[in-house]
Parts: structure tokens; sequence; C-alpha cells
């Protein structure tokens, strides 16, 4: 039995979803083995604890693109045939892990968010339906299982006492048909969010652009500083500069009002860290009732007007 | 000029849960349907492209049973020339996007368009199986798609924390779509009864091999410690929450 993990790294910076994933890899049997793809991949950190090798695989590429990390992960499991391989669930992943599992036959899930083994099988978690039930996959018949992990659910391992032994690894890429060409910073915004000590943020409970006034009037009496999740950015009312969330901004703030936020997944990752989160929704089902430290289901109208009167 | 259009009709559940006999699903009696939000994205983005370019096929294509034509002819209602469903049972994202490159395959297209994920599974791995089953290239997560119709696309991928990678992608692809590239129009109610007469292909779902998974139980989430919960009409809540948060801001 072996693990094999694919670190993700963005302009030379390892992202902590990799130290996530080598935590998460400690449920599974096996040595842990961490394959960096890269022109560069001496230069990233992974001395962690649990990790067993290090693959340094060396491609022409600097940065990420999706055929280069499929040719070289199919390399890497025709070398080792490892029975786990683990990567995040994330934009570069989505790229190409589906399409190593589709190619290869592998057992396959997505999101997952915990993993074990049982009697000699390989259970993983995940949710349906906006997050309302969970459930239980299993892979049988599958020679390997290839599983995208949710990010910010495993704590990020820790720094070894001794560094692992490391491979180096040259792979021939045959072609790379979608090539990256530059990245685009986002504009400087006005507001800096994930400077706030007291968020207001808001979601599609507020129905219609004409009603972001209110909330701004609302914000600027309660002395916060007015966030959004992702749906308000989509319908161009509320500039990206506010968004929280997976691609938005992850913010801690003291204090967390969300006004009609349902909670999605993505949502979470980027303010569940938050001190104390407040959640005012109509669906007495709303996922952020779970994450939430206080919760009312009420009209978020009718509460932001009395919240008006009392500042 | 063929553009393929994937798409799904997702399940949304209610207030109330139930569960299936075998505990493997959820009730169907308890579940909504509607156009997946990310595919709706990806269908306007196809009918933008027919506009720009002033001829492209916009072909929209589903797999599922009878009940998932109703996202076909949302799709034909938007604007959609035709569409195709493939008749299969709908189960995870690698047999998923077997049944759809039965249909997509045929149409040889020039660019293929997916949602980014279902709203009701959010695995974000169709497109992306679907594109290694058509041997084509793909870009998942796009934010903004800039083509002439032949050649290389450049495409905004739309990286955590809004960071944007710029991509140059050659054709046909699959590209998965990210809201938030363009607001999907709204079908008009003699859109929607027309399309209501259209025909839709139906094709047969090839044979599969063994699912990428196998669900075990289905089960409503633990509760956890969950949100301590303020009771009262709105000025009681209100006043709650500000006492709440005077206290935590200290």
């Amino acid at each position: 039995m072996s693990v094999l993990v694919i670190a993700e790294h963005t302009r030379g910076e390892v992202r902590d979803i990799t130290y996530e994933l080598i935590t998460a890899g400690h449920a599974l049997e096996g040595p842990l083995v961490v394959a960096a793809i890269g022109s560069d991949p001496g230069a990233l950190d992974l001395n962690r604890a649990g990790v067993d090798e290090i693959i340094h695989v060396r491609v022409p590429q600097a940065d990420f693109e999706n055929d280069v990390y499929q040719q070289a992960l199919e390399a890497l499991i025709a070398e080792r045939r490892p029975d786990h391989i683990l990567v995040g669930f994330s934009v570069n992943s989505l790229g190409y892990a589906p399409a190593v599992a589709t190619k290869l036959g592998l057992g396959f899930a997505s999101d997952v968010f915990a993993i074990r083994r049982e009697a000699g099988t390989t259970v993983a978690t995940r949710a349906f339906y906006g997050s309302k039930v969970h459930a239980e996959l299993d892979f049988p018949g599958q020679r390997a299982v290839m599983l995208m992990l949710r990010p910010t659910i495993w704590p990020a391992a820790g720094a070894a006492s001794a560094p692992p032994s490391v491979t180096e690894r040259n792979v021939t890429i045959a072609g790379s048909r979608a090539r990256h060409k530059e990245f685009l910073d986002l504009p400087k915004a006005d507001v800096d969010i994930t400077g706030a000590d007291f968020l207001l943020a808001i979601g599609r409970g507020i129905g219609d652009k004409e009603n972001i006034a209110l909330f701004e009037r609302l914000s600027e009496k309660m002395a916060a500083t007015l966030a959004s999740s992702r749906p308000l950015v989509d319908a161009g009312w509320m500039p990206s500069s506010r968004q929280v969330g997976q691609s938005g901004k992850t913010v801690k703030p003291k204090v967390y009002l969300a006004l009609g936020i349902s909670g999605a997944v993505q949502h979470l990752a980027g303010m569940k860290a938050s001190g104390t989160i407040i959640a005012v929704n109509k669906d007495p089902e709303a996922a952020l009732f779970n994450a939430a430290h206080y919760g009312a289901v009420a009209d978020l109208f009718e509460v932001a007007r009395e919240l008006e009167k009392l500042y | 000029m063929k553009i393929v259009v994937c798409v799904k009709l997702v399940k949304v559940v209610g207030d109330e849960v139930e569960f299936t006999a075998d505990g493997l699903d959820v009730d169907s009696d308890y579940l909504e349907h509607a156009l997946n939000e990310w595919d709706a994205c990806a269908v306007e983005e196809a009918l933008r492209i027919r506009e720009r370019l002033g001829q492209a096929e916009v072909i929209a294509v589903t797999a599922g049973d009878k009940k998932s034509e109703e996202a076909l002819r949302r799709c034909l209602a938007m604007g959609a020339d035709r569409a195709v469903r493939v008749d299969s049972a709908v189960t995870d994202p690698i047999s998923t996007a077997n049944a759809l490159a039965s249909a997509v395959a045929p149409e040889s297209p020039d660019l293929v368009l997916c949602g980014v994920q279902s709203s009701d599974s959010v695995q974000g791995s169709t497109g992306t199986a679907l594109s290694e089953l058509l041997g084509l290239p793909r870009v998942a997560v796009v934010k903004k798609l800039e083509w002439s119709g032949a050649g290389p696309a450049t495409v905004h991928r739309e990286l955590e924390g809004g960071l944007v990678d710029v991509v140059e992608v050659d054709t046909p692809a699959v590209l998965t779509i990210q809201t938030g590239i363009n607001q999907p129009r709204y079908a008009t109610l003699r859109a929607i009864k027309l399309a209501e007469q259209q025909e839709i292909t139906l094709v047969t779902a090839p044979a599969g091999g063994d699912p990428a998974y196998r669900v075990r139980r289905m089960f409503t989430p633990p509760k956890g410690e969950g949100a301590q919960m303020l009771k009262g009409n709105p000025s009681e809540i209100a006043s709650q929450i500000a006492v709440i948060i005077k206290e935590r801001l200290k």
C-alpha cells in the first residue's frame, strides 16, 4: 500500500492544501510520497512530518498547465502504482485529476471531506444536494483510488524533524494544449475586508440590486465593513474586492454578521475562522447555521430595520 | 461551426429530507428540479458566441432520464438550436462523462462548454473527464472567453483568492464555465411554449464500466454544536445581535 500526494503551488509558493493532504494521507496505509511537479521543484518547502519521500518531477513549465500535470502524474502512477492518489479540490486539480482517473480507470470522488479505512476498504465522505445530505462512498473493484480533498478540513502537517529522502525525476512532456500566458492580480481595491474587525456580509437573500444601498447604510451606522457572498458579485451588484469565499477573500474578523447567506461550502471556507459568526436567514435549514455561533430564523429586512434603529 | 453545451437538471432539496427505502438517495418526493446554474451560464456563453460570429449551431446535451429533458427544454427556450438526451441513470461524474461522450463525439463540435459543477453534486469533474474521452484539450473554471471561431482561444481561469490565470487553449476544446462570466438571459414565455413542441433526439447510453464510486449510505449530517438560536420577534432578535456584537468587539 502507498499514498501519492500531488503538491500544489502557485507562483513558487506551496499552497496550504498540500500540507493538509499530507495530514489526510495519514489515515491511509503505507508510505506517503509527495510529488512536486514544476521547473524548480527543489525550491518548494515540502519537508513536513509524515512525508516518507519527496519526488521532484522536473518539467519545462514553471507554472501550472493541465496537460503537463496529467502527463507527469500518469508517469508517476505507472512507475509507483500507488493505491491512493490525493489531490486538492482546487481549480488546478479540476483541470487534470478527473482526466487521469478517467484515462486510467481509477476509483474517483471529489470534494471529499473525510476518509477512513474500514476492513480493507477505503471509505470517503462527501456532501450532496447543497450540503443538506452526506454520503459515504466506497470503490469496489478499483485497483487504485483518486480523491480530491476539500481544503481547510485537515490541519496542515507540521515541519519534519528530519528531511525525507528526495528522488529527482525528469518527465518528457509530449505537448501542452492549454498554455499559461500570465497571471492577472485582482485590481487594487478600495477596501481590504481581510483587515476588518466587524464584517456585515450579505448574500442572495437580499433579493434585489436596489437593496444594496440599504445595507451600505446599515454597515455605516454599525461601523461594519460590508462584505458579500459570490452570487452578488457574479450578478455585478457588489465588487469582487468585497467577496468572501474560496474564489474571494479569506477573512477572520472578530464578528461576522451574515444576512441572507445560505452558507455554500466555498463561502464557509472563506469565513469559518471568524471569531463570532451570527447568521440571519429565513431558511431554518441554511447550512450556515451549522457553522455559526448564533443564528436567527427571521426576515433579514425586518432584522436589518430593527438593527438600524439601535445604532 | 458547432458548439455543444452539456447541461444537467439538478435536484434541489427543500426544508425536509426523506431517504429512499435502501438509504442510498433522497426520496424524489422531497426534490425539486432546475437547470443547473453553471450550465445556464455555459448556454448563455454559447449563444453569445453564436451572436458574435453570426453563425453557429448550439446543441444542448444531457445525460439522464425522461425528466431531465426539462433542462434541455429550458436551453431550447433560451435559444439553443437543438437538443440531445443520452438515456442513462445519473451516477458519478466519470460515468456521466461516458454517457455524454457518446452523444458529443459524433457531433465533432468546434467547442464544448460545460458548467464548472452541478449544484447538487459539486464534483467539478464531468467536463474534464469528458475532454479526456473526446481527446480534446480543456480548461477548467473559465471566467472569461475570447475566441475568433478558429484557432486557439484565450481564456481566464479563475484561481482561488481571485487570481486570474490567462491561458491560451487549442480548439476544439472543452471549457468548464464559471458563474459570473455572464448573466444568463431569461426565456420568454412564448419561447418556453415553443420549446415544449421541439423534438429531442434520444441516444442510447453506451455500456458502462465499473462506476467510479458506489454510495454506501446517505444521511443527514450530524448537526454538530450548531448555532445558538436567537428567539423572538425581529426587534428582539436585533437587540440580542447588537448585544453580542458589542460584547465581541470590546
